[in-house]
């Protein structure tokens, strides 16, 4: 099924250079009559992308100790390089010189590249964000660094990435009051910014993120907001920072059933097992998290536990991972997404009264009922 | 087994090892060297990666210091190391230390000799050892061997002790192996002590000829340990005791220019450690062993050879520790790499060169990724395995002199 879906890629790309001017195209091909899942087929500059889709992470121009070769015997067709990392070492103008990301790692199928912005938060303590961008301190050289929406697009364009992130002034879910709003407001200021400083938008697609935190109104505000711009996809972001399942959820369904159709929803650092099926219900099509690359080495104490694709191991467990979002995809056109649900969960828990309650009230807002 | 050789020039040793394995289908190109393992796995590879290395040696090296904490899983599994780690079809040989980690001396006694593994000292008796190789299950094994007695500072007494609780413990061997169900059709070697005594080391060879051991392992001449000029001559009185039909395998001895003088001195067989020793520093095997005329020039001013790090060194110190970077190799971590789109080495065909540059492989180093490792490693390995195939083509064509001086490059 992978090879042959490849095959179909190769051709895609070929045909590609009928559609003029257009570096995003996404053909639905099945829409879940239950829920809100749906297969697609997503034609980049690189490559054409099957969704639902999980990226692999692979921060620093590789993915942990996996070649590129090996990666693409797995079935990869995309993965995410980032932006502050690669900005700081080797740094966008030898990145250039190499023919981009693409040539400096040799990936010859698709890059999402993200902004740089969420390191400041996750990495860095003092990051001071102002309308002009993200001022902090490197960790690399001590030096004082301000990441604007043009700089950050500026690398991402030397980068040369097939899909581009906006950078966004990111809140961490768990902060209320009204810096979850000026957040909202700056991130959309900043998306036209970048919309702006984008030297490539005929082959490089920059997508929007969503923000808005755990407040419907404000995410309400951001969706209607950030759909008027032309952009060829969005991700729903500041949801992936220990909220309660609840709450996350329910932030999820709000924006796509927000989201146009027939462009592709991006949830951002979503990447265990069952958050990543239960949001494929809920209308998402990309996912990303570190998880795998991070604790690829000790996958062995989570032997019961989420089981996400570890994209070190090439043993038949994983391949029978990979497959298995294949599988969505092929359950997605074949009709039976609600079934394959089912028996998702029944392999992931032990009994019934250990399916999350979250996940439960997510999927029977899908009209998935797991009993 | 059986050695067959090639009826070359007198003291020329070229030919194949065959009949090897169980299945006794196997057969190895000596002069060569073994693949190296920890664990029974090349450190830094998955099977996959391995494959990008085509042709691999016949022979897999597992050194018993890296898989003895291991020997109750062995033990429960029952069917011997090769299969646990999933090496399939391939000849397996248990030697007793890593070559590329430290081995203090001075822990061994008369009963039993110290391995240095992960985990500590293991203290084993000749019982004790041949107990772990019976649930190692090699095709190769050696025999338990008082290596302590380094030259410099040896006493002549220490000395011959080493000489003679080495041929004690392979008596004991020989005995034990005749009575182990595990080890019924393995082949036991012998193993050649004597530092840097002349009439220790005809003694220790001639006696242990005398066994019933299927070849000669021969310890005490490691690259820290030996400075090359004694090393030629010793191993030269040594191998002229040893009978022509086994194989003689050195320990320890992996730099090039070392080698080539190990394989005039008649040994055949070397162990793989020095692909991932220079891997560990962040090091490229560069060195040239192609003997055509014309195309070197070219290459070598393609691969900047004269500029580029060790290159430039004429001498390596003779008492080189395992840390220190030789001219045989260039050093990705030098900022100089940093923007070189070219590859390791122009020419070179392993999956490294043809797919990435220098600039990735220092930026790889720099921030301190795991795929500078597989990546070297794929690279160090297929070189390295190049060079000892144009050691065979040397010795058939009656080249040695030449390859050594492409080697040196003088």
């Amino acid at each position: 099924m992978a090879a042959s879906t490849v095959g179909e890629a190769e051709m895609n790309s070929a045909s590609r250079g009928a559609i003029a001017g257009a570096p995003l195209v996404l053909r639905i091909l099945a829409e879940c009559p239950v829920s809100k899942a749906r297969a697609c087929d997503m034609t980049l500059p690189h490559c054409t992308v099957n969704t639902p889709v999980f990226m692999p992470v692979g921060t620093q121009g590789t993915m942990k100790g996996v070649t590129a070769e090996q990666l693409e015997n797995l079935g990869c067709q995309i993965c995410l390089g980032n932006t502050y990392h690669l900005g700081m070492r080797p740094g966008p103008e030898l990145i250039e010189k190499a023919k981009g990301l693409h040539g400096f790692m040799n990936w010859r199928r698709s890059l999402l590249t993200d902004s740089g912005g969420f390191q400041m938060v996750s990495l860095v303590e003092l990051s001071q964000v102002t309308e002009e961008g993200v001022k902090f301190r490197s960790p690399y050289d001590n030096k004082e660094i301000l990441l604007s929406p043009e700089q950050s697009i500026a690398i991402q364009n030397s980068l040369g990435s097939d899909i581009m992130m906006q950078l966004d002034d990111v809140v961490s879910s768990t902060v209320t009051g009204p810096r979850v709003e000026e957040a909202m407001r700056r991130s959309i200021r900043w998306l036209d910014r970048c919309i702006a400083a984008n030297r490539n938008p005929e082959s490089q697609n920059l997508f929007a993120i969503i923000q808005g935190g755990l407040n419907s109104e404000l995410r309400h505000i951001c969706l209607e907001e950030m759909t008027k711009r032309d952009v060829p996809g969005f991700a729903i972001g500041g949801l992936s920072g220990g909220e309660e399942k609840d709450d996350f959820w329910k932030m999820v369904t709000l924006s796509t059933d927000h989201l146009p159709r027939e462009k592709p929803r991006y949830l951002m650092g979503v990447g265990y097992a069952v958050d990543l099926v239960v949001c494929v219900a809920l209308g998402c099509d990309m996912f990303d998290c570190v998880f795998p690359t991070r604790t690829a080495l000790k996958h062995k104490q989570y032997a019961k536990d989420f089981q996400p694709i570890d994209p070190e191991c090439t043993c038949p467990t994983c391949r029978r991972h990979s497959r298995a979002y294949l599988h969505a995809l092929l359950n997605i056109i074949d009709g039976c997404f609600p079934q394959f649900v089912r028996a998702f969960m029944d392999r992931m828990f032990p009994s019934r009264e250990q399916y999350p309650r979250w996940a439960v009230d997510a999927l029977a807002s899908v009209g998935i009922t797991l009993n | 087994m059986k050695l067959e050789l090639r009826g070359l020039a007198p003291g020329t040793r070229l030919g194949v090892l065959a009949g090897l394995g169980r299945s006794g289908t196997r057969a190895m190109e000596v002069p060569g060297c073994l693949l190296y393992t920890h664990c029974g796995s090349v450190p830094h590879l998955t099977h996959d990666t391995l494959d990008a290395l085509g042709r691999l040696p016949a022979v897999t090296q597992l050194p018993l210091a890296t898989v003895a904490e291991h020997q109750e899983v062995l033990e429960a599994f029952r069917e011997g190391a090769a299969k646990l780690a999933g090496l399939h079809d391939t000849v397996l040989f248990c030697s007793l230390q890593d070559p590329a980690a430290p081995c203090p001396a001075g822990y061994n006694t008369s009963k039993s000799v110290s391995l240095w593994s992960a985990a500590g000292r293991i203290e084993l008796t000749v019982p004790k050892y041949v107990a772990m190789q019976a649930a190692v299950r090699p095709d190769w094994y050696q025999s338990l061997a008082d290596g302590d007695a380094q030259p410099a500072g040896s006493s002549l007494k220490r000395v011959r002790r080493s000489v003679e609780r080495t041929l004690t413990h392979l008596d004991e061997c020989v005995l034990l192996h005749q009575k182990t169900a595990e080890l019924v059709g393995a082949e036991l070697f012998g193993v050649v002590e004597g530092a840097d005594v002349r009439e220790e080391r005809v003694r220790s060879a001639r006696e242990t000829a005398k066994r019933p051991v299927g070849g000669f392992v021969l310890d005490g001449f490691q690259s820290g340990v030996m400075d090359q000029a004694l090393r030629a001559q010793l191993i030269a009185a040594v191998t002229a005791e040893l009978p022509r039909d086994k194989p003689r395998l050195v320990l320890g001895v992996g730099r090039p220019d070392q080698v080539l003088s190990c394989v005039e001195g008649g040994v055949d067989l070397f162990e793989g450690f020095f692909p991932f020793v220079a891997t560990e520093r962040g090091c490229a095997l560069c060195f040239r062993f192609a003997m055509e005329p014309d195309p070197e020039s070219a290459v070598q001013e393609q691969n900047g050879v004269t500029e580029d790090g060790g290159s430039s060194r004429t001498e390596d110190p003779e008492h080189q520790d395992l840390q220190q970077m030789t001219r045989f190799e260039m050093n990705l971590n030098d900022r100089r790499y940093r923007d070189d789109l070219r590859p390791l080495v122009v020419g070179c065909g392993c999956y490294c060169c043809r797919n990435h540059s220098r600039a990735y492989l220092h930026h790889l180093l720099v921030t301190k990724e795991l795929l500078a490792g597989v990546l070297l490693m794929l690279h160090n390995v297929s070189h390295y395995s190049s060079f000892f195939s144009s050691v065979r083509e040397a010795l058939a064509t009656d080249r040695l002199e030449t390859l050594k001086s492409v080697v040196l490059g003088v």
